[in-house]
Protein backbone atom coordinates (compact mmCIF):
# COMPACT_ATOMS: atom_id res chain seq x y z
CA UNK A 1 0.00 0.00 0.00
CA UNK A 2 1.23 3.50 -0.84
CA UNK A 3 2.57 6.12 1.30
CA UNK A 4 0.35 8.54 2.91
CA UNK A 5 0.51 11.43 0.33
CA UNK A 6 1.91 13.42 3.46
CA UNK A 7 4.81 11.60 3.56
CA UNK A 8 5.73 12.71 -0.43
CA UNK A 9 8.96 14.77 -0.92
CA UNK A 10 6.85 16.93 -3.17
CA UNK A 11 9.69 19.48 -4.24
CA UNK A 12 12.23 16.86 -4.84
CA UNK A 13 9.20 15.52 -7.23
CA UNK A 14 9.09 19.22 -9.25
CA UNK A 15 12.89 19.29 -9.26
CA UNK A 16 13.47 15.66 -11.12
CA UNK A 17 10.18 16.36 -13.74
CA UNK A 18 12.19 19.95 -14.24
CA UNK A 19 15.68 17.87 -15.08
CA UNK A 20 13.47 15.42 -17.49
CA UNK A 21 11.84 18.34 -19.06
CA UNK A 22 15.64 19.57 -20.26
CA UNK A 23 16.99 16.29 -20.71
CA UNK A 24 13.47 16.14 -23.09
CA UNK A 25 14.62 19.53 -25.33
CA UNK A 26 18.09 18.16 -25.65
CA UNK A 27 17.09 14.55 -26.76
CA UNK A 28 14.87 16.13 -29.28
CA UNK A 29 17.22 18.64 -30.25
CA UNK A 30 19.81 15.91 -31.16
CA UNK A 31 17.85 14.02 -32.82
CA UNK A 32 15.93 16.72 -35.08
CA UNK A 33 12.98 15.48 -34.85
CA UNK A 34 10.30 13.99 -31.94
CA UNK A 35 6.93 15.02 -29.88
CA UNK A 36 7.87 17.81 -26.96
CA UNK A 37 3.74 18.74 -26.85
CA UNK A 38 2.92 15.72 -25.03
CA UNK A 39 6.04 14.39 -23.50
CA UNK A 40 5.59 17.62 -21.45
CA UNK A 41 1.83 17.35 -20.83
CA UNK A 42 2.58 13.91 -19.31
CA UNK A 43 5.45 14.71 -17.49
CA UNK A 44 4.40 15.11 -13.76
CA UNK A 45 1.95 11.92 -14.14
CA UNK A 46 5.09 9.76 -15.30
CA UNK A 47 7.28 11.39 -12.76
CA UNK A 48 4.70 10.72 -9.50
CA UNK A 49 4.63 6.96 -10.87
CA UNK A 50 8.26 6.03 -11.70
CA UNK A 51 9.64 8.12 -8.52
CA UNK A 52 7.39 7.53 -6.15
CA UNK A 53 3.99 5.50 -7.12
CA UNK A 54 5.10 2.08 -8.83
CA UNK A 55 6.50 -0.71 -8.00
CA UNK A 56 8.87 -1.58 -9.90
CA UNK A 57 13.10 -2.48 -10.17
CA UNK A 58 15.10 -1.07 -12.67
CA UNK A 59 17.58 -3.66 -12.10
CA UNK A 60 14.98 -6.36 -12.77
CA UNK A 61 12.80 -4.87 -15.38
CA UNK A 62 11.11 -8.44 -16.26
CA UNK A 63 10.33 -8.89 -12.32
CA UNK A 64 6.99 -10.05 -12.23
CA UNK A 65 5.46 -8.49 -8.97
CA UNK A 66 6.08 -4.96 -10.99
CA UNK A 67 2.96 -2.33 -11.57
CA UNK A 68 2.67 -2.53 -15.27
CA UNK A 69 2.60 0.64 -17.21
CA UNK A 70 1.58 1.90 -20.65
CA UNK A 71 2.40 4.66 -22.58
CA UNK A 72 -0.55 4.16 -25.23
CA UNK A 73 0.07 7.56 -26.69
CA UNK A 74 3.10 6.27 -28.06
CA UNK A 75 4.44 9.07 -28.89
CA UNK A 76 4.89 11.42 -26.40
CA UNK A 77 8.26 8.12 -25.49
CA UNK A 78 10.69 10.82 -25.02
CA UNK A 79 9.34 11.81 -21.37
CA UNK A 80 8.96 7.94 -20.83
CA UNK A 81 12.96 8.32 -22.06
CA UNK A 82 14.21 10.75 -19.79
CA UNK A 83 12.29 9.12 -16.71
CA UNK A 84 13.39 5.09 -17.31
CA UNK A 85 17.11 6.67 -17.55
CA UNK A 86 16.67 8.54 -14.46
CA UNK A 87 15.42 5.75 -12.91
CA UNK A 88 18.38 3.20 -13.70
CA UNK A 89 17.12 1.36 -16.59
CA UNK A 90 19.64 2.22 -19.14
CA UNK A 91 22.58 4.68 -18.86
CA UNK A 92 21.72 8.57 -18.93
CA UNK A 93 24.20 9.21 -22.27
CA UNK A 94 21.98 6.98 -24.21
CA UNK A 95 19.06 9.99 -24.28
CA UNK A 96 21.49 11.26 -26.92
CA UNK A 97 20.69 8.34 -29.43
CA UNK A 98 17.19 8.84 -29.77
CA UNK A 99 15.86 8.31 -33.43
CA UNK A 100 19.59 7.17 -34.60
CA UNK A 101 20.26 4.63 -36.32
CA UNK A 102 20.40 1.22 -34.50
CA UNK A 103 19.84 3.33 -31.35
CA UNK A 104 17.22 1.35 -28.58
CA UNK A 105 15.17 4.58 -28.70
CA UNK A 106 12.79 4.35 -31.23
CA UNK A 107 10.71 7.40 -32.23
CA UNK A 108 7.98 5.31 -30.79
CA UNK A 109 8.42 2.68 -27.76
CA UNK A 110 10.06 -0.59 -28.83
CA UNK A 111 9.44 -2.95 -25.50
CA UNK A 112 11.71 -5.33 -27.63
CA UNK A 113 14.71 -2.86 -27.66
CA UNK A 114 14.43 -0.99 -24.70
CA UNK A 115 14.31 -2.32 -20.73
CA UNK A 116 11.19 -0.70 -19.05
CA UNK A 117 8.57 -0.91 -22.00
CA UNK A 118 5.93 -3.17 -21.06
CA UNK A 119 4.54 -2.35 -24.51
CA UNK A 120 5.25 -0.93 -28.27
CA UNK A 121 3.09 1.24 -29.31
CA UNK A 122 2.65 4.33 -31.41
CA UNK A 123 -0.86 3.49 -33.34
CA UNK A 124 -3.14 5.44 -31.44
CA UNK A 125 -5.72 3.39 -29.96
CA UNK A 126 -4.38 0.20 -29.00
CA UNK A 127 -3.14 0.67 -25.47
CA UNK A 128 -6.15 -0.12 -23.04
CA UNK A 129 -6.88 -3.13 -24.40
CA UNK A 130 -3.58 -4.62 -23.72
CA UNK A 131 -4.04 -2.98 -20.11
CA UNK A 132 -7.39 -4.70 -19.82
CA UNK A 133 -5.45 -8.36 -20.76
CA UNK A 134 -2.76 -7.26 -18.15
CA UNK A 135 -4.85 -6.59 -15.54
CA UNK A 136 -7.32 -9.60 -16.51
CA UNK A 137 -4.28 -11.63 -16.39
CA UNK A 138 -3.29 -10.53 -12.43
CA UNK A 139 -6.45 -11.26 -11.66
CA UNK A 140 -5.99 -14.53 -12.69
CA UNK A 141 -2.54 -15.57 -11.16
CA UNK A 142 -4.22 -13.81 -7.74
CA UNK A 143 -1.44 -11.48 -8.22
CA UNK A 144 -1.74 -7.18 -6.35
CA UNK A 145 0.43 -5.53 -9.12
CA UNK A 146 -1.44 -3.01 -10.86
CA UNK A 147 -2.13 -1.79 -14.84
CA UNK A 148 -1.87 1.54 -15.71
CA UNK A 149 -2.41 3.19 -18.92
CA UNK A 150 -1.44 6.73 -20.27
CA UNK A 151 -4.26 7.66 -22.90
CA UNK A 152 -4.07 10.94 -25.43
CA UNK A 153 -7.33 13.03 -25.70
CA UNK A 154 -7.00 12.64 -29.35
CA UNK A 155 -6.13 9.05 -28.92
CA UNK A 156 -9.53 8.54 -27.54
CA UNK A 157 -11.49 9.10 -30.48
CA UNK A 158 -10.26 5.71 -31.67
CA UNK A 159 -13.43 3.48 -31.49
CA UNK A 160 -11.19 0.36 -30.04
CA UNK A 161 -10.79 2.85 -26.45
CA UNK A 162 -14.76 2.86 -26.08
CA UNK A 163 -14.44 -0.93 -26.61
CA UNK A 164 -12.03 -1.10 -24.43
CA UNK A 165 -13.65 1.18 -21.99
CA UNK A 166 -17.19 -0.98 -22.12
CA UNK A 167 -14.65 -4.19 -21.40
CA UNK A 168 -13.44 -2.88 -18.43
CA UNK A 169 -16.14 -2.52 -16.10
CA UNK A 170 -17.43 -6.09 -17.36
CA UNK A 171 -14.73 -7.96 -15.79
CA UNK A 172 -14.84 -5.72 -12.81
CA UNK A 173 -11.05 -4.31 -12.99
CA UNK A 174 -10.27 -1.82 -10.23
CA UNK A 175 -6.92 -3.20 -10.49
CA UNK A 176 -6.57 -0.76 -14.05
CA UNK A 177 -6.20 2.86 -13.96
CA UNK A 178 -6.08 5.02 -16.95
CA UNK A 179 -4.67 8.36 -16.95
CA UNK A 180 -5.95 10.86 -19.94
CA UNK A 181 -3.43 13.24 -20.65
CA UNK A 182 -5.86 15.61 -21.47
CA UNK A 183 -3.83 18.14 -22.96
CA UNK A 184 -6.70 19.98 -25.59
CA UNK A 185 -4.15 19.84 -28.21
CA UNK A 186 -3.64 16.94 -31.39
CA UNK A 187 -1.85 17.62 -34.76
CA UNK A 188 -4.11 19.13 -36.71
CA UNK A 189 -5.90 21.93 -33.72
CA UNK A 190 -7.59 21.72 -30.65
CA UNK A 191 -9.21 18.69 -29.49
CA UNK A 192 -12.38 20.48 -29.15
CA UNK A 193 -12.27 21.45 -32.67
CA UNK A 194 -11.20 18.46 -34.15
CA UNK A 195 -13.42 16.15 -32.42
CA UNK A 196 -15.18 17.39 -29.63
CA UNK A 197 -15.69 14.94 -26.53
CA UNK A 198 -17.23 16.82 -23.86
CA UNK A 199 -19.13 16.11 -21.66
CA UNK A 200 -15.74 13.84 -20.53
CA UNK A 201 -16.61 12.61 -17.18
CA UNK A 202 -20.00 11.91 -17.90
CA UNK A 203 -19.19 9.60 -20.85
CA UNK A 204 -16.99 7.71 -18.87
CA UNK A 205 -18.90 7.72 -15.51
CA UNK A 206 -21.98 6.29 -18.29
CA UNK A 207 -19.64 3.50 -19.30
CA UNK A 208 -19.44 2.07 -15.40
CA UNK A 209 -15.85 3.74 -14.81
CA UNK A 210 -14.80 5.63 -11.55
CA UNK A 211 -13.94 8.65 -12.28
CA UNK A 212 -11.99 11.60 -10.76
CA UNK A 213 -11.44 15.05 -12.25
CA UNK A 214 -7.73 16.47 -11.73
CA UNK A 215 -4.85 18.86 -12.98
CA UNK A 216 -2.07 16.54 -14.26
CA UNK A 217 0.75 18.93 -13.13
CA UNK A 218 -0.29 18.96 -9.41
CA UNK A 219 1.34 16.36 -7.45
CA UNK A 220 -0.83 16.24 -4.58
CA UNK A 221 -3.65 15.62 -6.68
CA UNK A 222 -1.86 13.09 -8.89
CA UNK A 223 -0.99 11.59 -5.95
CA UNK A 224 -4.79 11.57 -4.11
CA UNK A 225 -6.28 10.51 -7.13
CA UNK A 226 -4.15 7.48 -7.21
CA UNK A 227 -4.25 6.36 -3.73
CA UNK A 228 -8.39 6.98 -4.21
CA UNK A 229 -8.32 5.16 -6.82
CA UNK A 230 -6.48 2.44 -4.83
CA UNK A 231 -9.40 2.07 -2.32
CA UNK A 232 -12.33 2.14 -4.55
CA UNK A 233 -13.19 -1.85 -5.66
CA UNK A 234 -15.48 -2.81 -8.25
CA UNK A 235 -14.78 -0.88 -10.84
CA UNK A 236 -11.66 0.38 -13.30
CA UNK A 237 -10.49 3.69 -12.92
CA UNK A 238 -10.80 7.08 -14.80
CA UNK A 239 -8.22 9.88 -13.71
CA UNK A 240 -9.22 12.30 -16.30
CA UNK A 241 -5.98 14.76 -16.00
CA UNK A 242 -6.54 18.32 -16.84
CA UNK A 243 -2.86 19.42 -18.88
CA UNK A 244 -0.97 21.79 -20.74
CA UNK A 245 0.55 20.46 -24.13
CA UNK A 246 4.44 22.05 -23.83
CA UNK A 247 4.25 22.59 -20.17
CA UNK A 248 7.01 24.37 -18.35
CA UNK A 249 8.69 25.98 -21.87
CA UNK A 250 6.49 29.07 -22.33
CA UNK A 251 6.81 29.21 -26.15
CA UNK A 252 5.70 25.99 -26.27
CA UNK A 253 2.97 25.67 -23.85
CA UNK A 254 -0.51 25.66 -25.55
CA UNK A 255 0.77 25.50 -28.95
CA UNK A 256 -0.31 22.96 -31.84
CA UNK A 257 2.93 23.38 -33.51
CA UNK A 258 4.92 22.17 -30.55
CA UNK A 259 3.13 18.73 -30.99
CA UNK A 260 5.88 16.88 -33.09
CA UNK A 261 8.89 19.10 -34.02
CA UNK A 262 12.29 19.44 -32.44
CA UNK A 263 13.82 22.66 -31.25
CA UNK A 264 16.35 24.30 -32.56
CA UNK A 265 19.95 25.23 -31.24
CA UNK A 266 18.61 28.35 -30.13
CA UNK A 267 14.87 27.28 -28.89
CA UNK A 268 16.76 24.96 -27.26
CA UNK A 269 18.91 27.26 -25.03
CA UNK A 270 16.05 29.45 -24.40
CA UNK A 271 14.16 26.24 -23.64
CA UNK A 272 16.77 25.02 -20.92
CA UNK A 273 17.64 28.17 -19.22
CA UNK A 274 13.88 29.10 -18.64
CA UNK A 275 13.60 25.04 -16.91
CA UNK A 276 17.04 26.28 -15.03
CA UNK A 277 15.53 29.78 -13.94
CA UNK A 278 12.97 28.26 -12.32
CA UNK A 279 13.14 27.78 -8.29
CA UNK A 280 14.18 25.13 -6.76
CA UNK B 1 12.16 17.23 -56.22
CA UNK B 2 9.01 16.95 -54.75
CA UNK B 3 7.47 14.79 -52.17
CA UNK B 4 4.32 12.61 -54.11
CA UNK B 5 2.41 13.44 -50.94
CA UNK B 6 2.92 17.03 -51.54
CA UNK B 7 2.05 16.71 -54.86
CA UNK B 8 -1.09 15.22 -54.27
CA UNK B 9 -1.83 17.85 -51.74
CA UNK B 10 -1.72 20.38 -54.88
CA UNK B 11 -3.50 17.91 -57.27
CA UNK B 12 -6.80 18.00 -54.93
CA UNK B 13 -6.99 20.97 -54.28
CA UNK B 14 -6.55 21.61 -57.87
CA UNK B 15 -9.33 19.23 -58.79
CA UNK B 16 -11.62 20.61 -55.93
CA UNK B 17 -12.42 23.68 -58.49
CA UNK B 18 -13.25 21.44 -61.52
CA UNK B 19 -15.61 18.70 -59.91
CA UNK B 20 -17.19 20.00 -56.80
CA UNK B 21 -18.22 16.21 -56.02
CA UNK B 22 -15.10 15.53 -54.71
CA UNK B 23 -14.68 15.32 -51.13
CA UNK B 24 -11.94 15.13 -48.58
CA UNK B 25 -11.83 13.55 -45.14
CA UNK B 26 -8.93 13.35 -42.49
CA UNK B 27 -7.65 11.26 -39.68
CA UNK B 28 -6.04 13.96 -37.48
CA UNK B 29 -3.42 13.87 -40.21
CA UNK B 30 -4.06 16.18 -42.80
CA UNK B 31 -1.00 18.56 -41.84
CA UNK B 32 0.87 15.26 -43.12
CA UNK B 33 -0.96 14.16 -46.05
CA UNK B 34 -0.99 17.42 -47.27
CA UNK B 35 -5.12 18.41 -47.63
CA UNK B 36 -4.57 21.46 -46.05
CA UNK B 37 -4.96 23.94 -49.37
CA UNK B 38 -8.09 21.74 -50.03
CA UNK B 39 -9.09 22.28 -46.66
CA UNK B 40 -9.15 26.05 -47.09
CA UNK B 41 -10.07 26.80 -50.46
CA UNK B 42 -13.51 23.95 -49.96
CA UNK B 43 -14.16 24.10 -46.45
CA UNK B 44 -17.64 22.80 -46.70
CA UNK B 45 -16.33 20.07 -48.87
CA UNK B 46 -13.48 19.29 -45.95
CA UNK B 47 -14.52 16.63 -42.93
CA UNK B 48 -12.57 16.16 -39.92
CA UNK B 49 -12.78 13.19 -38.59
CA UNK B 50 -10.62 12.82 -35.50
CA UNK B 51 -8.08 10.15 -34.37
CA UNK B 52 -10.82 7.31 -35.88
CA UNK B 53 -9.53 5.92 -39.21
CA UNK B 54 -12.58 3.41 -39.48
CA UNK B 55 -15.33 5.57 -38.97
CA UNK B 56 -13.81 7.70 -41.67
CA UNK B 57 -13.47 4.88 -44.35
CA UNK B 58 -16.93 4.06 -43.17
CA UNK B 59 -18.21 7.81 -43.61
CA UNK B 60 -16.15 7.87 -46.82
CA UNK B 61 -18.48 5.09 -48.20
CA UNK B 62 -21.37 6.60 -47.35
CA UNK B 63 -20.69 9.80 -49.46
CA UNK B 64 -19.73 7.71 -51.90
CA UNK B 65 -23.17 6.08 -52.39
CA UNK B 66 -24.96 9.33 -52.40
CA UNK B 67 -22.86 10.11 -55.42
CA UNK B 68 -19.73 12.22 -53.82
CA UNK B 69 -16.00 11.39 -54.39
CA UNK B 70 -14.45 10.83 -51.10
CA UNK B 71 -10.74 10.93 -50.56
CA UNK B 72 -9.62 9.88 -47.34
CA UNK B 73 -6.08 10.03 -46.53
CA UNK B 74 -3.58 8.75 -43.53
CA UNK B 75 -0.35 7.19 -43.16
CA UNK B 76 -0.14 3.81 -45.31
CA UNK B 77 0.16 2.08 -41.75
CA UNK B 78 -3.40 3.30 -40.26
CA UNK B 79 -5.03 2.76 -43.15
CA UNK B 80 -5.01 -0.47 -43.49
CA UNK B 81 -5.37 -0.98 -40.22
CA UNK B 82 -8.80 -0.79 -40.33
CA UNK B 83 -8.27 -3.59 -43.34
CA UNK B 84 -11.98 -5.74 -41.98
CA UNK B 85 -13.77 -2.33 -42.73
CA UNK B 86 -12.11 -1.33 -46.22
CA UNK B 87 -12.74 -5.01 -47.29
CA UNK B 88 -16.67 -4.38 -46.41
CA UNK B 89 -17.11 -0.60 -46.75
CA UNK B 90 -15.35 -0.39 -49.93
CA UNK B 91 -14.37 -3.04 -51.69
CA UNK B 92 -17.04 -5.44 -51.37
CA UNK B 93 -19.93 -2.55 -51.53
CA UNK B 94 -17.70 -1.31 -54.23
CA UNK B 95 -18.17 2.03 -53.23
CA UNK B 96 -16.32 4.97 -55.35
CA UNK B 97 -13.97 5.99 -52.08
CA UNK B 98 -10.32 7.11 -52.62
CA UNK B 99 -8.15 6.36 -50.10
CA UNK B 100 -4.42 7.50 -49.97
CA UNK B 101 -1.89 5.88 -48.23
CA UNK B 102 1.23 8.54 -47.23
CA UNK B 103 4.07 7.80 -45.36
CA UNK B 104 5.06 4.53 -47.16
CA UNK B 105 8.29 2.79 -46.18
CA UNK B 106 11.49 2.68 -44.62
CA UNK B 107 11.99 5.98 -46.25
CA UNK B 108 9.96 7.86 -43.53
CA UNK B 109 12.81 7.50 -41.24
CA UNK B 110 13.09 8.75 -37.92
CA UNK B 111 9.61 8.40 -36.74
CA UNK B 112 10.00 4.66 -36.96
CA UNK B 113 8.34 0.82 -37.20
CA UNK B 114 4.77 1.82 -36.34
CA UNK B 115 4.64 4.66 -39.27
CA UNK B 116 5.73 2.78 -41.10
CA UNK B 117 3.62 1.58 -44.28
CA UNK B 118 5.27 -1.68 -45.08
CA UNK B 119 2.43 -3.91 -45.58
CA UNK B 120 -0.26 -2.02 -47.25
CA UNK B 121 0.31 -3.32 -50.91
CA UNK B 122 0.11 -6.71 -49.85
CA UNK B 123 -3.06 -6.59 -47.80
CA UNK B 124 -5.17 -4.42 -49.98
CA UNK B 125 -3.89 -6.63 -53.37
CA UNK B 126 -5.91 -9.38 -52.11
CA UNK B 127 -9.38 -7.43 -52.38
CA UNK B 128 -11.11 -7.74 -55.32
CA UNK B 129 -12.09 -4.51 -56.90
CA UNK B 130 -9.48 -2.11 -55.49
CA UNK B 131 -7.40 -0.30 -57.76
CA UNK B 132 -3.37 -0.30 -56.28
CA UNK B 133 -1.35 2.90 -57.96
CA UNK B 134 2.17 4.15 -56.42
CA UNK B 135 3.25 7.47 -58.55
CA UNK B 136 6.74 7.32 -59.38
CA UNK B 137 6.76 11.68 -59.13
CA UNK B 138 5.30 14.68 -58.86
CA UNK B 139 4.08 14.92 -62.54
CA UNK B 140 2.69 10.75 -62.52
CA UNK B 141 0.81 11.93 -59.09
CA UNK B 142 -1.08 14.81 -60.58
CA UNK B 143 -2.01 12.16 -63.41
CA UNK B 144 -3.02 9.57 -61.08
CA UNK B 145 -4.88 11.51 -58.76
CA UNK B 146 -7.13 12.96 -61.99
CA UNK B 147 -7.09 9.42 -63.15
CA UNK B 148 -8.58 8.50 -59.64
CA UNK B 149 -11.30 11.17 -59.37
CA UNK B 150 -12.74 10.45 -62.90
CA UNK B 151 -12.47 6.31 -61.97
CA UNK B 152 -15.42 4.60 -60.88
CA UNK B 153 -14.42 2.37 -58.05
CA UNK B 154 -12.25 1.72 -54.86
CA UNK B 155 -8.35 3.00 -55.72
CA UNK B 156 -5.52 2.94 -53.39
CA UNK B 157 -3.16 5.72 -53.78
CA UNK B 158 0.50 5.19 -51.99
CA UNK B 159 2.23 8.43 -51.32
CA UNK B 160 5.57 9.21 -50.16
CA UNK B 161 7.04 11.26 -47.29
CA UNK B 162 10.28 12.20 -48.24
CA UNK B 163 11.30 14.30 -51.63
CA UNK B 164 11.67 11.81 -54.44
CA UNK B 165 13.15 13.40 -58.00
CA UNK B 166 11.24 14.29 -60.82
CA UNK B 167 11.32 11.26 -63.60
CA UNK B 168 9.12 12.75 -66.41
CA UNK B 169 9.33 15.64 -68.24
CA UNK B 170 6.44 17.58 -70.20
CA UNK B 171 4.62 15.17 -72.60
CA UNK B 172 5.08 11.74 -70.23
CA UNK B 173 1.06 10.13 -70.52
CA UNK B 174 0.74 7.74 -67.23
CA UNK B 175 -1.27 4.35 -68.70
CA UNK B 176 -3.22 2.47 -65.85
CA UNK B 177 -1.82 -1.19 -65.84
CA UNK B 178 1.73 -0.46 -67.50
CA UNK B 179 5.35 -0.30 -67.38
CA UNK B 180 7.25 3.20 -67.71
CA UNK B 181 10.76 2.85 -69.26
CA UNK B 182 12.44 5.33 -67.47
CA UNK B 183 16.10 4.35 -68.08
CA UNK B 184 17.88 3.10 -70.93
CA UNK B 185 21.79 2.44 -70.69
CA UNK B 186 22.78 4.53 -74.51
CA UNK B 187 23.01 2.09 -77.60
CA UNK B 188 21.25 -1.09 -75.94
CA UNK B 189 18.00 -1.57 -77.64
CA UNK B 190 17.72 -5.60 -77.88
CA UNK B 191 19.01 -7.39 -75.10
CA UNK B 192 19.71 -6.46 -71.43
CA UNK B 193 21.92 -7.83 -68.51
CA UNK B 194 18.58 -7.22 -66.21
CA UNK B 195 15.49 -4.78 -66.18
CA UNK B 196 14.78 -3.17 -62.53
CA UNK B 197 11.07 -2.55 -61.95
CA UNK B 198 10.92 -0.27 -59.42
CA UNK B 199 8.27 2.52 -57.74
CA UNK B 200 7.83 5.46 -55.40
CA UNK B 201 11.07 6.02 -53.04
CA UNK B 202 13.09 2.96 -54.53
CA UNK B 203 12.98 4.58 -58.38
CA UNK B 204 16.30 6.86 -57.48
CA UNK B 205 18.09 3.79 -56.23
CA UNK B 206 17.43 2.05 -59.36
CA UNK B 207 18.14 4.98 -61.65
CA UNK B 208 21.27 5.72 -59.88
CA UNK B 209 22.27 1.44 -60.01
CA UNK B 210 21.73 1.39 -63.69
CA UNK B 211 23.73 3.91 -64.70
CA UNK B 212 26.70 3.17 -62.16
CA UNK B 213 26.14 -0.24 -64.11
CA UNK B 214 26.28 1.27 -67.41
CA UNK B 215 29.96 2.85 -66.47
CA UNK B 216 31.25 -0.79 -65.77
CA UNK B 217 29.66 -2.22 -69.00
CA UNK B 218 26.19 -3.68 -67.49
CA UNK B 219 23.01 -2.95 -69.44
CA UNK B 220 20.28 -2.76 -67.04
CA UNK B 221 16.85 -1.24 -67.93
CA UNK B 222 14.73 0.70 -65.43
CA UNK B 223 11.19 0.74 -65.21
CA UNK B 224 8.54 2.60 -63.69
CA UNK B 225 5.71 0.44 -62.09
CA UNK B 226 3.16 2.66 -60.79
CA UNK B 227 0.42 0.39 -61.34
CA UNK B 228 0.36 -2.39 -58.86
CA UNK B 229 -3.04 -3.78 -59.71
CA UNK B 230 -4.06 -4.29 -62.12
CA UNK B 231 -0.62 -5.14 -63.56
CA UNK B 232 -0.97 -5.76 -67.57
CA UNK B 233 1.25 -9.03 -67.94
CA UNK B 234 2.58 -7.76 -72.00
CA UNK B 235 5.48 -5.45 -70.32
CA UNK B 236 6.49 -7.59 -67.88
CA UNK B 237 6.56 -10.79 -70.30
CA UNK B 238 8.10 -8.79 -72.75
CA UNK B 239 10.83 -7.15 -69.86
CA UNK B 240 11.74 -10.59 -68.78
CA UNK B 241 12.37 -11.72 -72.18
CA UNK B 242 14.77 -9.04 -73.19
CA UNK B 243 16.44 -9.69 -69.86
CA UNK B 244 18.90 -11.95 -68.57
CA UNK B 245 16.79 -11.41 -65.32
CA UNK B 246 14.63 -9.06 -63.96
CA UNK B 247 14.80 -6.87 -60.71
CA UNK B 248 12.05 -5.62 -58.65
CA UNK B 249 12.75 -3.39 -55.77
CA UNK B 250 10.09 -1.61 -53.39
CA UNK B 251 9.90 0.56 -50.22
CA UNK B 252 7.63 -2.34 -48.69
CA UNK B 253 7.47 -5.87 -47.64
CA UNK B 254 9.30 -7.84 -49.78
CA UNK B 255 5.86 -10.39 -49.47
CA UNK B 256 2.52 -8.98 -51.18
CA UNK B 257 3.70 -5.76 -53.51
CA UNK B 258 5.26 -5.49 -56.79
CA UNK B 259 7.55 -8.23 -56.56
CA UNK B 260 4.92 -10.83 -55.75
CA UNK B 261 3.04 -9.61 -58.56
CA UNK B 262 5.76 -9.61 -60.80
CA UNK B 263 6.07 -13.07 -59.71
CA UNK B 264 2.63 -14.05 -60.27
CA UNK B 265 2.58 -12.98 -63.88
CA UNK B 266 6.07 -15.05 -64.87
CA UNK B 267 4.74 -17.92 -63.08
CA UNK B 268 1.35 -17.17 -64.82
CA UNK B 269 3.13 -17.18 -67.80
CA UNK B 270 5.18 -20.19 -67.24
CA UNK B 271 8.44 -17.94 -67.89
CA UNK B 272 10.98 -19.61 -66.49
CA UNK B 273 12.65 -16.17 -65.73
CA UNK B 274 14.93 -15.53 -62.64
CA UNK B 275 13.41 -12.72 -60.74
CA UNK B 276 15.54 -10.90 -57.79
CA UNK B 277 12.96 -9.42 -55.48
CA UNK B 278 14.05 -6.40 -52.89
CA UNK B 279 12.35 -5.24 -50.27
CA UNK B 280 11.52 -4.96 -46.59
CA UNK B 281 11.89 -8.60 -44.52
CA UNK B 282 11.48 -7.04 -41.16
CA UNK B 283 10.22 -4.32 -39.84
CA UNK B 284 12.11 -1.10 -39.49
CA UNK B 285 13.71 1.23 -37.63
CA UNK B 286 14.30 4.76 -36.70
CA UNK B 287 17.48 6.62 -38.85
CA UNK B 288 17.23 8.65 -41.77
CA UNK B 289 15.80 7.06 -44.97
CA UNK B 290 19.36 6.88 -46.47
CA UNK B 291 20.69 4.85 -43.97
CA UNK B 292 17.47 2.17 -43.92
CA UNK B 293 17.73 1.89 -47.47
CA UNK B 294 21.00 0.76 -46.83
CA UNK B 295 21.03 -1.04 -43.66
CA UNK B 296 17.54 -2.91 -45.77
CA UNK B 297 19.05 -3.31 -48.73
CA UNK B 298 17.32 -1.24 -51.57
CA UNK B 299 20.26 1.09 -52.04
CA UNK B 300 21.71 1.46 -54.83
CA UNK B 301 24.35 -0.71 -54.10
CA UNK B 302 22.37 -3.20 -53.20
CA UNK B 303 20.27 -3.37 -56.54
CA UNK B 304 23.47 -3.34 -58.69
CA UNK B 305 24.63 -6.17 -56.66
CA UNK B 306 20.90 -7.84 -57.39
CA UNK B 307 21.72 -6.81 -61.20
CA UNK B 308 25.00 -9.18 -61.40
CA UNK B 309 25.56 -11.64 -59.19
CA UNK B 310 25.24 -15.34 -59.52
CA UNK B 311 22.24 -16.92 -59.60
CA UNK B 312 22.72 -19.73 -58.16
CA UNK B 313 21.44 -22.95 -60.74
C1 LIG C 1 -3.95 5.10 -35.24
C2 LIG C 1 -3.15 6.34 -35.37
N1 LIG C 1 -3.61 7.34 -36.14
C3 LIG C 1 -2.88 8.47 -36.28
C4 LIG C 1 -1.67 8.60 -35.66
C5 LIG C 1 -0.81 9.82 -35.89
N2 LIG C 1 -0.73 10.65 -34.67
C6 LIG C 1 0.36 10.63 -33.87
S1 LIG C 1 0.21 11.63 -32.54
C7 LIG C 1 -1.33 12.13 -33.03
C8 LIG C 1 -2.09 13.11 -32.18
C9 LIG C 1 -2.26 12.59 -30.81
O1 LIG C 1 -2.96 13.45 -29.99
P1 LIG C 1 -3.10 13.08 -28.46
O2 LIG C 1 -3.56 11.69 -28.31
O3 LIG C 1 -3.97 14.12 -27.85
O4 LIG C 1 -1.61 13.14 -27.92
P2 LIG C 1 -0.85 14.34 -27.15
O5 LIG C 1 -1.66 15.58 -27.27
O6 LIG C 1 -0.75 13.90 -25.75
O7 LIG C 1 0.48 14.46 -27.80
C10 LIG C 1 -1.69 11.51 -34.23
C11 LIG C 1 -2.94 11.74 -34.96
C12 LIG C 1 -1.23 7.52 -34.87
N3 LIG C 1 -0.03 7.55 -34.26
N4 LIG C 1 -1.98 6.42 -34.74
MG1 LIG D 1 -3.71 15.74 -26.69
Amino acid sequence: MAQAIQSVNIPRLEKIARELRVDVIRMLEAAGSGHPGGSFSEMEILVALYFHRLRHDPKNPAWEGRDRLILSKGHGCPGLYACLARAGYFPHEELASLRKIGSRLQGHPDRLRLPGIEVSTGSLGQGLSMAIGMALAAKLDGASWRTYCILGDGEIQEGQIWEAAMAAPKFNLDNLTVILDHNNGQIDGPVEEIMPLAPLPEKWKAFNWHVQCIDGHDFKEIFAALETADAVQGKPHAILAKTVKGKGVSFMEHQIEWHGKAPNREQAEKAVAELAGKPD
Amino acid sequence: MKATRDAFGEAIAALGEKNPRIVVLDADLGKSTMTGAFMKRFPERHFELGIAESNMIGAAAGLALCGKIPFVTSFACFLIGRLETIRVAVAYNQTNVKMVGTHAGLGIGEDGPSQMGLEDLGALRSLPHVTLLQPGDAEETRQIVAWAAEHKGPVYIRLTRQKVPDVHSGGYQWKLGRLDPVFTPAGETEHFQASVLAGGGTLEGAIDAAKALEKKGFSVRVFNAPTIKPLDSTDVLDAARNSNRLVSVEDHSVVGGLGSAVAEVLAGAGLPAPLIRLGATRFGESGTGAELYSKYGLSSEHIQDACIRNIPQ
